[in-house]
């Protein structure tokens, strides 16, 4: 029986309240993850999906309502201490690695073994090889090259290992590929798919490529304004096709295009 | 004629040019009795007792990305410390009291920038301003002198002048003057030196180390990566302002005099000297740049005192400092965009146009 991994009970947000340019970006957002579930989020820009994820993770503060990771209320927690339990990854692929430092030195940051004052044990630098090995990159004998010199796709992929290597709670992909070239993109895709299947991970992963959205993951989720609009998994799920979404989202969107051609006409 | 450049010993002297020029030049100096060997010992020792400011500021600017203008007023405060604490007898004692010092300097500017909202640029002003007051309350004056006190280099001088003696007991009453106690004060604050650098490059290969250093090449990974920006700015800054404290420390008992204005300017000859430091040497481990950062305040030192061996005016002095800052930074700036002002050239005078 799998039980909850996340629970995000009626959360809103607004920027800038009270002034002109006041966004209500969450909208009485509520949302149950089971452990092991793989959920893609879609939904056209500027409808949440990214706002969803820095509100799970601590970017900011919600206005209202409550988010439990694995039983604990973390509503109030600051960022960096849900980073102990949130693995993220961003659609820049230089966010996530630091530049000046080398491959070695960004792993052992991210893994975390040891004390605050001990270097880079024999073992660590090992196990990282082989991890790295594992990425079929070539990038196991570029262990000290600075970050900065290796390319996008290069430092995604790592970046989703550093962000696994000690397995987290949840991990957040928010459009992690759509920065990479189609065959950049497929591997570290495929990486994704190797990863979270074999920690058994709890993943979210925001994407605009709808096939992807239908062959990965468990359960598929449709945002807009705030709000989710759609949600699909199992048997129901298994049978829809890309056309099905571009339908349900040409709906969600069209609903907002003809409110304009109302306005200008 | 591009085959020159890929003439690697021509590239190689292309590098180390600036280095024979000046020392063609200090040879030249020595010649014509401008310079002498006590001159550049002096520049040499002041020089290595400085660059633990600049070693201060390898952590803070160079690892952490915070430009620190707190350090003009924490050298001050090591000299204050440093003094008060050799004229009441523990010159010893003055080595901790200063890296105490220098942390709650370092800590109270992390704290402004990190719990209180205040711009780093701003924090570091505010700091150095109040220390202003706080020096002259410590010293109890605007000046501070030790002449006819114990310091840690003259303990050393007159352990080494002993030494010296005791080999000759059988010997005549007329004794040699001992190397070592010639350079006593060069071997004190080398040891300091060699010291701090080992730290360094130590404890910049911990998690801690490696954490401080991605919060300055990456804030916004380190967030989301569970370290905590807040404590590791306020460690980098604590151990930086320890570093130039004990810097300042070490200073007034080398010179045993000095004001309130001691630390003035010490943020940009540091930052000079880093800048020069990474001309000659650019990378490599963490000891290797650091020695790269104190030849590079020494160098400074030494076209200081080539400067004050030319006999300027003295009121002209602070504009010669600033000259020089100016040209170690914007010359390796120049030095980069030479091919290019060279290529404008050649296209604007109908040069040949390279597909």
């Amino acid at each position: 029986m799998a039980d909850t991994m996340l629970n995000i009970n009626n959360i809103s947000k607004t920027f800038n309240p009270g002034t002109a340019t006041a966004k209500l970006a969450l909208d009485n957002l509520s949302l149950n993850v089971k452990s092991g579930d793989f959920i893609t989020v879609i939904g056209a820009n500027g409808a949440g999906k990214s706002t969803l994820f820095n509100a799970i993770a601590g970017t900011f503060i919600t206005d209202t309502g409550s988010v439990l990771l694995d039983g604990k209320d973390i509503t109030l927690m600051p960022e960096h201490k849900r980073a102990k339990k949130i693995g993220r990854l961003f659609q820049d692929p230089m966010k996530g690695t630091a530049p000046g430092m080398t491959v070695e030195e960004n792993l052992a940051l991210a893994c975390g073994h040891g004390g605050w004052l001990s270097g880079v044990s024999a073992d660590d630098k090992k196990l990282f090889r082989e991890k790295i090995a594992c990425l079929d990159m070539g990038l196991e004998d570029r262990m000290q090259s600075p970050m900065g010199l290796l390319s996008g796709g290069q430092r995604q992929a790592i970046t989703l290992l550093m962000a696994t290597i000690n397995p987290p709670k949840l991990l957040l992909l928010d459009e992690h590929t759509a920065a990479l070239d189609p065959a950049t993109a497929e591997k570290v895709i495929n990486l994704t798919k190797t990863i979270v299947s074999e920690n058994n991970l709890t993943c979210l992963m925001i994407t605009h490529n709808m096939q992807s959205a239908l062959d990965l993951g468990t359960r598929t989720i449709m945002m807009d304004k705030g709000k989710i609009i759609f949600d699909t998994s199992g048997e129901e799920r298994s049978k829809l096709t890309v056309s099905d979404l571009l339908v349900a989202f040409k709906n969600a969107a069209g609903t907002t295009l003809d409110n304009d051609r109302m306005l200008l006409d | 004629m591009s085959l020159k450049s890929d003439n690697k010993y021509l590239k190689t002297l292309g590098k180390i040019s600036p280095i024979l020029i000046l020392l063609v030049v200090i040879i030249l100096l020595h010649l014509f009795g401008v310079l002498s060997w006590n001159r550049d010992q002096a520049a040499i020792e002041v020089g290595l007792i400085n660059s633990l400011v600049v070693l201060a500021l390898f952590l803070s600017y160079t690892m952490l990305n915070i430009c620190d203008l707190s350090t003009d007023g924490c050298y001050t405060l090591g000299v204050a410390v440093g003094g008060v604490m050799a004229a009441s007898g523990h010159p010893y004692l003055a080595i901790p009291a200063a890296l105490l010092a220098g942390a709650l300097s370092g800590l109270v500017t992390a704290v402004l920038q990190t719990k209180m909202g205040v711009n780093s640029l701003l924090s570091g002003i505010i700091v150095n301003t109040g220390l202003y007051s706080v020096n002259i309350v410590i010293m109890g004056k605007s000046t501070i002198n030790i002449f006819r006190n114990e310091t840690i280099f003259s303990i050393v001088r007159r352990v080494f002048g002993e030494k010296a003696r005791m080999g000759f007991e059988n010997a005549f009453e007329r004794m040699p003057k001992s190397p070592f106690v010639q350079y006593s004060a060069l071997i004190v604050a080398g040891a300091f030196v060699i010291i701090v650098i080992t730290f360094l490059s130590f404890f910049l290969r911990t998690k801690l180390g490696l954490a401080i250093h991605a919060t300055g090449d990456n804030p916004e990974m380190v967030r989301s990566s569970s370290i905590n920006p807040v404590m590791t700015i306020i460690t980098g800054l604590c151990i930086s302002g320890s570093m130039t404290a004990l810097s300042g420390c070490l200073f007034i008992q080398y010179t045993n005099s000095a004001d309130i204005n001691v630390g003035g300017g010490m943020v940009t000859m540091a930052l000079a000297s880093l800048l020069i430091g990474g001309v000659f040497i650019s990378e490599g481990s963490i000891a290797v740049r650091c020695l790269g950062a104190v030849l590079g305040t020494i160098i400074f030192r030494l076209i200081y005192a080539i400067a004050l061996a030319l006999k300027i005016d003295t009121n002209l002095l602070k504009l010669v400092y600033s000259l020089i800052v100016v040209i170690a930074i914007s010359t390796p700036y120049f030095k980069k965009q030479l091919p290019m002002i060279k290529r404008r050239l050649k296209h604007r005078n109908g040069g040949e146009v390279r597909g």
